[in-house]
């Protein structure tokens, strides 16, 4: 018998019963707040006075470390969190991009732009995908960590572009180079092989960062955003649908079979779009509040917020990554744009944040937990990068990994008070929450909001202004009035041990497209998820769809979040969901898949194509 | 840390546990930090790869890490030799993967069979079980004590969270795992895709220098 095989067995032993244990409590309908009332749960959700019921941290392999019970202790609402820096352009390219695949200058690109001639980049960009050293803690609780980022930052820089006005949209067009400088060695995770997606703008798609579309080291890779309305080439030429806008984006490594680790360890970034309606300016357009630079508290109200959670190893402090986990992995650390547990000072004024939420599979439901236990509440005023309609008053946010949720806040009038963003929704293991939303103060705060900054003017719109009576204050959304060419479903669901998509693994590469969706067509596609285990973020790129029915009923008419146009799907417990989508203007190969990036990894992805054919499989 | 260092520390780690803090604070990050330097393949191999006593198919011994893991690409699955349904075609799968990876095989990537059901698998269950299989030296089928087995498999992630998914053995064989143990890169396909493409995931964490080399078709992706 080995060295360490007793010891560990038994500890695996105790952590099965723990499970079973606490599976068998939660199968007798008690509910957390039971098992904090008997003692058996702290208020911090975490663990349990005795042996055997313990449920955190839940490892879903069934396996976890008993040698690594959790990540080392940081001290919460320390360290200021930081404002995300804007990429600069730069003047020119060497070599200079070309149409084709400049493959002797070392592109890994393999097919021609589409649509540089038309919309021929106006401004360039260009970043590094590299090692990084990062502080995430405050200095001296967690070692300096190595990333992976662009520009060796994590989150990695905000690019902010304007799509063109309706009447000259090519001058929203440009081109970002990226370059993969990553290490041979990874310090335990990643794989320096590349692909990068802007989630979820409307790219040519040799451009958007299809998952074997990927670059090795030394490589380089021009992605084209021409930044248009959808529409541009088909229903709206010339001009593009308005009402397709988009407005927060973020681009993410996508490298098929390795999206996981590359994500979590850094290569994630942010990107938004402005135009003549969406500003930035707060006197001008919907009036939203003040982009500014991104940088100056007194002029810089939009603010984006990165989250995402993390585990560090106990005895060297540093990121671990679970490797061989196929269910999804969940961090007890809480990061927002980098930062384990940071505080944000505020202004008394209205800010937009822009929240997003990179995984790898955590869902979060976010609060404002304000003085004494109270929740404050905010507008929501869009859905993934889309407005919705108008404002709406909401006490919580619900996003799963990839979702965006932008929310305006009214800290008027709050000069003094002190904030949290508090996520309350429970969530013990990485195939999903378990729907449970703890009280006011009992979940995790994850940013302290402190309303200490000076007065200063607000001219943005103060969304209790807008009359009720007026049904649409961005935005209209486009109708869903169009027959479908085609209705396809799909199914997601688990066999052997394994992610399947209507009982099929992710093809090869080299395969023949799954399905073909003909380009400017209609179609319906039904999402369904048989299981009560798992939940999947389902995300489509290139388009969003609109929602027309949940488990037979169609959103409500008022329901303007559950009507918002969105490109990820949280597909929950037995869910079975009919969405529209118009795939227009541009072709190429485009995936389907669930956006837990572990269940992503391992087969839950559909590889399809857009061209001008499409096929009639129902079932793909 | 060179190899011998590191063979030394964990000479040190097994004999005398009470060398510990005085390695400890020789390893420590900076002044007064609470934590340690240990190389990422360490905590990888202590975390994943007990150095557990198996016994092969041709009725050797071995140690799982020292033996059969370090320095080596592997590839892992879990079988039983009396199994139907779904372990013939993935074994069928492996035996073209094995064809495909040619003189690798043996030479720096070994393909590892984990029994799933140690008491049945004796050596002659599995040494009949690879002669039908026409298995070529550098894949190995592997049992041991029923509890290190099952460890084994936990640590390796062939593991369904809902106990009841787990005791159905098939569910952990539809599924293949493999990594390149000094370059610290992982990762896993399911066992029925391609034979092809079960080769080109595997390239993926093959030798930068390698890159290419082990993929049917071309392309410089």
């Amino acid at each position: 018998m080995a060295y360490i095989s007793k010891r560990n067995l038994r500890k695996e032993k105790e952590k099965q019963t723990a499970a079973d244990n606490r599976r068998e409590l939660i199968a007798a309908g008690f509910k957390r707040r039971d098992l904090l009332k008997m003692g058996l749960l702290t208020s911090a959700g975490m663990l349990i006075p005795k042996k055997g019921l313990s449920a955190h941290p839940l490892n879903t392999r069934g396996s976890f470390d008993e040698d690594e019970p959790s990540s080392p202790q940081t001290t919460p609402f320390q360290e200021l969190m930081p404002r995300l820096p804007v990429l600069a352009p730069v003047a020119s390219l060497t070599p200079a991009p070309t149409i084709a695949p400049n493959t002797a200058a070392g592109e890994a690109r393999t097919e021609p732009h589409q649509a540089f001639a038309q919309f021929p980049p106006q401004r360039f960009y260009e970043m590094s995908e590299q090692a990084g050293t990062v502080l995430m803690a405050p200095p001296g609780e967690l070692p300096p960590q190595t990333i992976w980022g662009f520009n060796g930052t994590t989150p990695g820089p905000l690019i902010v572009e304007r799509y063109g006005n309706l009447g000259s949209p090519g001058n929203g067009s440009v081109l970002l180079r990226l370059r993969n400088n990553l290490p041979t060695q990874n310090g335990g995770f990643g794989l320096p092989s590349v692909t990068n997606h802007l989630h979820n703008g409307h790219t040519p798609l040799e451009s958007d960062g299809f998952p074997c579309f990927f670059m090795g080291q030394g490589q380089f890779y021009d992605h084209h955003y021409p930044n248009v309305y959808a529409g541009i080439n088909s229903t709206h030429p010339g001009t593009g649908d308005i009402r397709e806008a988009m407005h927060t984006l973020w681009y993410h490594d996508h490298r098929i079979d390795h999206t996981a680790e590359n994500t979590y360890k850094g290569l994630a970034g942010e990107y938004i779009l402005f135009n003549e309606f969406d500003t930035g300016n707060e006197n001008t357009g919907f009036r939203l509040p003040s982009f500014g630079d991104g940088q100056n508290p007194l002029t810089s109200f939009d603010i984006y917020m990165v989250f995402n959670d993390k585990v560090f190893d106990s005895q060297t402090g540093l990121l671990k990554f679970d490797l061989f986990n196929t269910d999804g992995i969940l961090g007890d650390k809480f990061l927002v744009n980098g930062k384990i547990q940071p505080v944000f000072h505020v202004s008394p004024r209205r800010y937009r944040f822009r929240w997003l939420n990179t995984g790898p599979s955590r869902f979060y439901q976010m609060f404002i937990l304000g003085p004494n236990n109270t929740t404050k509440s905010f507008w929501q005023i869009s859905t993934d990068g889309n407005l919705l309609e108008k404002p709406v008053q909401v006490n919580s946010a619900r996003f799963s990994v990839a979702e965006r949720v932008d929310v305006i806040v009214d800290f008027t009038g709050q000069a003094g008070k002190t904030f949290y963003i508090e996520n309350r929704l429970n969530q013990d293991d990485g195939r999903g929450p378990d729907g449970e939303v703890v009280g006011a103060g009992q979940g995790d705060k994850i940013l302290k909001i402190i309303v200490d900054g000076p007065v200063v003017p607000d001219n943005s719109i103060d969304p209790a202004t807008i009359p009720a009576t007026q049904a649409v204050y961005f935005y209209p959304f486009p109708d869903t009035n169009d027959a479908a060419r085609i209705t396809r479903t799909f199914r997601f669901e688990r066999g052997n041990g394994q992610w399947q998509v209507n009982g099929r693994l992710v093809g090869d590469c080299d395969d023949a497209p799954r399905f073909r969706i003909k380009r400017n067509s209609v179609e319906k596609w039904v999402f369904q998820n048989n299981s009560g285990g798992w939940q999947h973020p389902i995300h489509m790129h290139f388009e969003e769809f609109q929602t027309l029915s949940i488990n037979g009923q169609a959103p409500r008419s008022t329901g303007l979040i559950t009507r918002g146009r969105k490109d990820v799907f949280r597909l929950e417990h037995n869910m079975e969901a009919t969405v529209y989508f118009r795939f227009r203007d541009f072709v190429g190969r485009i995936p389907l898949h669930c956006h837990n990036v572990v269940h992503e990894d391992h087969a839950m992805m559909v590889l399809g194509q857009i061209d001008d054919q499409g096929d009639n499989r129902t079932q793909p | 840390m060179t190899d011998s260092k590191r063979r030394n520390l964990v000479a040190a780690l097994g004999a005398a546990p009470f060398v510990l803090p005085m390695l400890t604070a020789a390893q420590s990050v900076g002044t007064g930090s609470k934590f340690k330097v240990i190389p990422s393949r360490e905590r990888i191999r202590d975390r994943y790869f007990p150095n557990l006593s198996l016994t092969t198919h041709e009725g050797r011994t071995v140690r799982f890490y020292d033996d059969l893991v370090k320095d080596k690409i592997v590839v892992f699955n879990m079988f039983y030799a009396k199994c139907e349904g779904i372990c013939s075609p993935v074994t069928r799968n492996l035996v073209r993967v094995q064809k495909l990876l040619g003189d690798r095989m043996g030479k720096d990537i070994f393909i590892y069979s984990f029994s799933l059901k140690p008491k049945d698998d004796t050596v002659p269950a599995m040494k009949h079980y690879a002669q039908m299989h026409k298995v070529k030296p550098g894949w190995l089928f592997l049992t041991g004590e029923p509890d290190d087995m099952e460890l084994l498999r936990r640590k390796l992630g062939f593991v369904d969270p809902d106990p009841e998914v787990d005791k159905d053995l098939s569910n952990h064989i539809g599924v293949i795992k493999f990594g390149n143990e000094p370059l610290e890169r992982w990762g896993g396909c399911p066992g029925m895709k391609s034979p092809d493409s079960i080769v080109e995931a595997i390239s993926w964490i093959d030798w930068p220098k390698n890159q290419t080399s082990l993929k049917a078709k071309g392309g410089t992706r």
